[in-house]
């Protein structure tokens, strides 16, 4: 009986010929990390354990995104803790904003600098380490006490996920994209729709994206449950790894007589813009159904939407116009790469132009930490990946999720929009 | 183990944020997170829950952010059970690897009402609703995450491997 490609990398990491699901496997890891919120109790924890040395300093990376740059006193402090950790263990991987050549939210940052490659088991201490199946890898998210171990120990356990198969096809309609087709997904599905198991997202459709717009699908297979999301490596990903060097990889596809928990076909061509309004990522409504609801601000940017060609489709909409008086935009590219991608792209200079806030790269206003929170009885248009009560800041206030050009367009009309309203 | 205590019930799909709001993140010391645990959801629940009461919740509790955070804050407050219809993975793995037990139950849900007093056995899963007539049972932990909790947690779990792996280098 045949394999999934999750149960291919995870057979072949565990030293076995075979792996079926429920079964617990020990696997080494080829890539920890953690994050400014998450790393702190790590370390801890691995000071606990008594651990002295990380098993590989070349397979542990810190990327300090949540509060940077240091929001608070208290967030300075744990980052020169972790600056500290990183120069007493040796870490070539530390990166933090406003320091060395690239920085910014990890998720956008690790695989930029060719740090994931297919057929990794990669282990992060933050849910949204989902998004590296983009790259054919075994990506999931842990606690704080899980990357610890896996620091002291170079290895972690795991119980072999049913897989869900998702089969992309049809033609996609005007402005829509892959931040559309998952959250058309996780509408369909529910927010433990994939609890516990594997998304592999597949497709004519999945084959026609980007590797960016993969990162942004994988990104959000968390938000249904899933343990991690997974897309088939083909010449797109290729081009992706030959640009940011990376030249070793172990490429895997599922066998043809793999057993899936289920298989679900989307027909793209039905799907339209769509929109998760409050209080859930599920909560999925298609854009004309909620067009001309009230907005105090929008948000371009997060590990789900900051990349180059989010900047790039948001500049499209927000060329030669003004950020409505009613409302206030931020726009936070994901990296420093990006950054300065879109600075020598004249995309900055746009966003500038139309009245937007641009910050340098830093997760802050997605999880309501600094940066542009909401007050009581505001409402925001995101592009990021979660609306959950008092997400982005006061608990009464209402996050809802899009694709960067449904925000943009927002933004310029001050209220919910749709792309063609702005652009004819 | 048996603990007692109060039930505190809880929605469906209660993530990670409601239990620990993202602005407090830079905390680390448990004590203080515990005094933020659900202050968006429940007013001043951190004063009025009481060492040994036990939360109980639908489906799919603890979704969401990774942060372990939120069950150090619940285990803090001195929670000493979780009952859920189902569990996120992420926050699962992480009340095992704290020690704070985390029983599975669908049927509790229904028959266990806020405030009621709850009697349970950790190891058996029997859970016994002494408020009302009403008794169910828990699945099982798994022998192997049952190993874990059995160490103390999976700090405890790992300092007694590194301790034996540097004795053997000896």
């Amino acid at each position: 009986m045949g394999m999934t490609m999750t149960e291919r990398i995870l057979a072949r990491a565990a030293g076995q010929s075979e792996v079926r699901p429920g079964e617990f496997v020990q696997v080494p890891v080829d890539l920890v990390f953690g994050q400014d919120t998450t790393m702190p109790l790590a370390v801890i924890e691995f000071k606990r354990m008594g651990a002295e040395r990380v098993f590989d300093p070349d397979k542990v990376a810190i990327v300090c995104d949540h509060f940077v740059p240091n929001a608070t006193v208290m967030a300075a402090d744990r980052t020169k803790s972790l600056r500290e950790f990183a120069l007493q263990q040796g870490l070539e991987y530390y990166f933090e904003a406003g320091r060395g050549r690239n920085f910014g939210v990890e998720h956008a940052l690790l695989p930029e600098e060719g740090l994931i490659a297919p057929g990794m088991i990669v282990v992060g201490a933050d849910s949204h380490t989902t998004s590296y199946g983009a790259l054919g890898a075994f990506a999931s998210g842990f606690g704080s006490t899980d990357i610890a171990a896996a620091m002291a120990l170079g290895e972690t356990w795991l119980r072999v996920p049913e897989t869900m198969r998702f089969v992309y096809w049809g033609d996609l309609g005007p402005w829509v994209g892959a931040k559309d087709l998952i959250l058309h997904t996780i509408g369909r599905i529910g927010v433990a729709g994939a609890l516990y198991r594997a998304m592999e997202l597949t497709g004519p459709v999945i084959e026609s994206l980007t590797v960016d717009e993969r990162l942004t699908m994988c990104n959000m297979g968390v938000e249904a449950g899933a343990k991690n999301t997974i897309v088939p490596v083909d010449e797109e990903t290729e081009r992706y790894l030959e640009v940011v060097g990376v030249s070793e990889a172990f490429v895997c596809e599922a066998d043809p007589d793999a057993e899936y928990h289920s298989v679900i076909e989307i027909d793209v061509s039905e799907v339209e813009p769509q929109v998760a309004c409050p209080f859930s990522p599920d909560n999925v409504r298609s854009l004309t159904d909620v067009v001309g609801t009230r907005l105090d601000a929008a948000f371009i940017g997060s590990c789900t939407n900051g990349r180059i060609d989010d900047l790039r489709l948001a500049a499209r909409i927000l060329e030669g116009r003004r950020v409505s008086g009613n409302v206030r935009l931020i726009v936070i590219p994901a990296t420093q790469n990006i950054y300065l991608q879109a600075l020598r792209e004249g995309l900055l200079e746009v966003f500038a132009e139309a009245g937007a806030a641009v910050s340098t790269p830093t997760c802050g206003p997605c999880f309501g930490g600094h940066m542009g929170l909401m007050a009581a009885g505001e409402r925001v248009i995101a592009t990021t990946n979660r609306n959950f009560v008092g997400r982005m800041g006061h608990p009464e206030s209402e996050v809802f999720l899009s694709s960067p050009v449904v925000a943009a367009a927002s933004a310029v009309m001050g209220r919910i929009a749709h792309p063609d309203e702005v652009v004819r | 183990m048996i603990v007692q205590g109060r039930a505190w019930k809880l929605g469906d799909n209660v993530d990670t944020d409601q239990l620990l709001p993202g602005r407090y993140l830079s905390l680390t010391d448990p004590r203080e997170l515990a005094s933020h645990c659900l202050e968006d959801t429940i007013p001043r629940f951190s004063e009025l829950a009481q060492p040994g009461d036990i939360v109980v919740a639908g489906a799919n509790f603890g979704c969401g952010s990774s942060r372990e955070h939120a069950p150090t804050a619940l285990k803090a407050l001195g929670i000493s059970c979780l009952v859920a219809s189902s569990y996120a993975r992420i926050f699962f793995r992480n009340c095992i690897n704290l020690g704070l037990p985390a029983l599975t139950s669908p049927e509790a849900v229904l028959g266990i009402q806020d405030r009621d007093r709850v009697r349970l056995d950790v190891a058996t899963g029997e859970i016994e609703n002494l408020t009302r007539t009403f008794q169910c049972s828990a699945s099982p932990l798994s022998p192997f995450l049952l190993r874990i909790v059995e160490a103390g947690g999976l700090t405890d779990y790992v300092r007694s491997r590194l301790r034996a792996e540097r004795s053997m280098d000896r």
